[in-house]
């Protein structure tokens, strides 16, 4: 561990807060584009006849479709304390299926922060949880996203 | 496209690759599809200002060929339950890349078939610069 760490208190209280809630009308225009723009041919991602005949009984979202459901801005900014950031992973859990029609409302929280020293530096590292709720209240999935902070720009390390 | 059931996976087994190559236009269309207008994903000259070697291929989009190669391989009657995905390496356009997995393991629990794998997005020259996890439900014969 480091002495000093830039993980400060103002930082800290960021943690589980909540996201404004911001709720989507999962759209068959946009499933199928997004299955498009991902390259997938999938007929239960855009074809509504062969869907129908499928498990869902119609055309379902591909699992990171949800990605594009952004969730809303935190109420107060979290202090950045480096210019550079990395995506650094995701990792999804799917509870029910997500149909065509489906209202989803998403809400996303800072859930852990650490750092690490690297090739980069200090790495600040903030691991973030979406959750997807439909519009029977059931969870639909949630998505921990993992960003990575750092000073030193990437051509210089 | 055929079902694949529980008893046909054994531990080791590949998941069927799936290959993939992003053009810039894909790119576009993602960034579109998903509302991820960063720019280092179209605009080359930004990318270039932030230090990259040009325009480079959203995570997101990587994460989403992951998910067609366990999707594709379960068949419609599967359900995948986790997955995971870890950004080690940067990729590019117009490059070879193939999404590639193994079985590593497989459990009933609840009567469902449930099989772990180890899969990654490998770039052109073979490297594996997007490793990652799922978890799926896969039906049982008779079941």
């Amino acid at each position: 561990m480091p002495d000093e760490t830039v993980i400060t208190d103002e930082m800290r209280s960021h943690l589980d807060v909540q996201s404004d809630p911001i709720t989507y009308d999962v759209e068959k225009g946009a499933v199928i584009k997004f299955a498009q723009a991902i390259g997938d041919s999938n007929p239960l991602f855009q074809d509504e006849e062969a869907a129908r005949s499928g498990p869902y009984g119609g055309i379902v979202a591909p699992p990171t479709f949800l990605r594009s459901l952004i969730a809303g801005e935190a109420t107060t900014e979290f202090p950045r304390p480096f210019p550079n950031n990395l995506d650094g992973g995701s990792e999804y859990e799917f509870f029910e299926p997500v149909r065509v029609g489906d209202r989803i409302t998403v809400t996303k929280a800072i859930v852990d922060l650490s750092e690490r020293q690297g090739r980069l530096g200090t790495m600040l590292f903030t691991t973030a949880e979406t959750r997807y709720v439909n519009q029977l209240g059931q969870l639909a999935a949630t998505q921990r996203t993992t960003g990575i902070s750092y000073a030193t720009p990437a051509e210089e390390a | 496209m055929a079902q694949l059931y529980y008893e046909d996976v054994s531990v080791g087994d590949d998941v069927t690759p799936l290959p993939k190559n992003a053009t810039s236009q894909q790119l576009v269309k993602y960034a579109g599809a998903s509302g991820d207008y960063y720019q280092i994903h179209y605009d080359d000259g930004f990318a270039r200002n932030n230090g990259l070697p040009g325009i480079i291929i959203h995570g997101a989009l990587k994460n989403a060929f992951l998910g067609q190669l366990v999707t594709d391989w379960m068949g419609a009657q599967g359900q995948l339950k986790k997955l995971s995905v870890s950004y080690r390496s940067m990729d590019v356009p117009n490059e070879d890349l193939v999404c590639k997995g193994t079985v590593t393991e497989k459990r009933v629990e609840d009567g469902v078939g449930i099989v772990e794998c180890e899969i990654a997005l490998h770039n052109g020259a073979g490297k594996a610069t997007t490793p990652g996890k799922a978890i799926v439900g896969l039906p049982m014969r008779g079941g």
